[in-house]
């Protein structure tokens, strides 16, 4: 057993059923398919509430969704707390600021980097919620209950990813990496 | 504004595990999921295609049980289809899905940080813009919540069916250049086996 977490990595198809069987756990349990958005959604809302009261009585969002504070917050924190466990018992914790991968393309700038994480993030995020689901509340809960929505946001995605992916580093470039 | 204790510390169990999982398969690493885009890393595939199949196969067994419930998001062009392609852009240029992303945080990566700083800014955004963007999502219709075997009028099982002849198809045919992956930053070590 402690081989078993302090290993690098398990084999993917290991991983897979893992999170298929968590997700059998999450609905019997909670009846709730694994997400992790919708908490970043809440939170959101939660701050602009308490910060710009005004502004949030005027916004019809808060008619239509109460945001607080659930299992799915909980559960963003615990993924936190799971890889923290997971990469202290492995050593898997020296990766750089800036990823190698990206540095032979983009330098290393470490500004750069962050910045364009935040953009990324933010505009994922932003996509995320359009769609109400992402990797995981789509690409997973949603294609295993075999969701139309969820079916055709997963190719979209995964298309969109590698169109961007092959403009960010081009064909060139992936066969030096 | 809060659940009550137990549900809470049940998402922390379930997210806890879930964040175990995600960092033992290599997924909170930025060159595993730009190495799916760039054909060069089957990583993230072969994880969700197996959770997929197995995931399916025991909520679909449970159905009729009433132990568990489906939860199905809605069909709305507009949401799905633009925010599909926000999603996918910004993933490859974050190289992190949300959920790898947290993981990653966990694992120490600065740069994630920062895209969790900007994940939460894009949740601001579209709270902030939620009547009109929602008035925008809706002009171009919702088709409700609906599975792909009620749009064919067929037996779901004849879906979880030919998506585990499609895992198995994929994993016989790949088996042959399949390895542990060793753990490395890039793709340097492994650029032999390719």
């Amino acid at each position: 057993m402690k081989r078993f977490l302090t290993a690098t990595s398990w084999s993917p198809y290991l991983v897979g059923a893992g999170i298929g069987i968590l997700s059998w756990f999450a609905f019997l349990t909670a009846d709730h398919p694994l997400g992790i958005t919708t908490a970043f959604e809440h939170t959101a809302a939660l701050t602009e509430k308490a910060v710009a009261p005004a502004f949030a009585e005027a916004n019809n969002y808060f008619e239509k969704e109460s945001p607080k504070i659930g299992w799915e917050w909980m559960l963003v924190i615990g993924v936190f707390i799971g890889a923290f466990i997971s990469s202290k018992a492995s050593g898997d914790r020296n990766a750089p600021a800036v990823p190698p991968l990206w540095q032979n393309r983009f330098g290393s700038s470490k500004g750069k980097r962050y910045a364009a994480a935040f953009v990324g993030g933010a505009l994922m995020l932003f996509g995320a919620r359009m769609a109400q689901g992402c990797t995981s509340g789509h690409g997973i809960s949603g294609t295993l209950q075999l969701a139309v929505s969820s079916w055709l946001f997963t190719a979209i995605f995964f298309g969109t990813g590698i169109v961007t992916a092959f403009v960010l580093y081009g064909r060139k470039e992936t066969s030096n990496v | 504004m809060f659940d009550p204790i137990w549900k809470l510390a049940l998402g922390l169990f379930t997210g806890i595990l879930f964040g175990l999982l995600l960092q033992k398969g290599r997924v909170a690493k930025y060159q595993v999921i730009l190495g799916q885009f760039l054909f060069k890393d089957w990583t993230v595939v072969k994880i969700m295609g197996t959770a997929v199949v197995v995931g399916a196969v025991g909520i679909y067994a449970l159905l009729p049980t009433d132990a568990v419930s489906l939860h199905l998001k809605p069909l709305a062009w507009g949401g799905i289809i633009l925010g599909g392609l926000c999603f996918g852009i910004g993933m490859a240029v974050l190289g992190y899905c949300p959920g790898t992303g947290v993981a990653a945080c966990g694992e120490g990566r600065k740069d994630a940080v920062a895209g969790v700083i900007g994940m939460l800014f894009g949740a601001g955004i579209y709270v902030a813009a939620y009547p009109p963007l929602k008035a925008f999502i809706e002009q171009f219709g919702n088709e409700g919540k609906i599975t792909l075997h009620e749009i064919t009028d067929t037996n779901p099982w004849l879906w979880i069916i030919g998506l585990i002849i499609a895992a198995a198809v994929a994993i016989i045919l790949s088996k042959k250049n399949w390895h542990s992956p060793i753990s490395v930053e890039g793709f340097k070590d492994r650029k032999a086996t390719g």
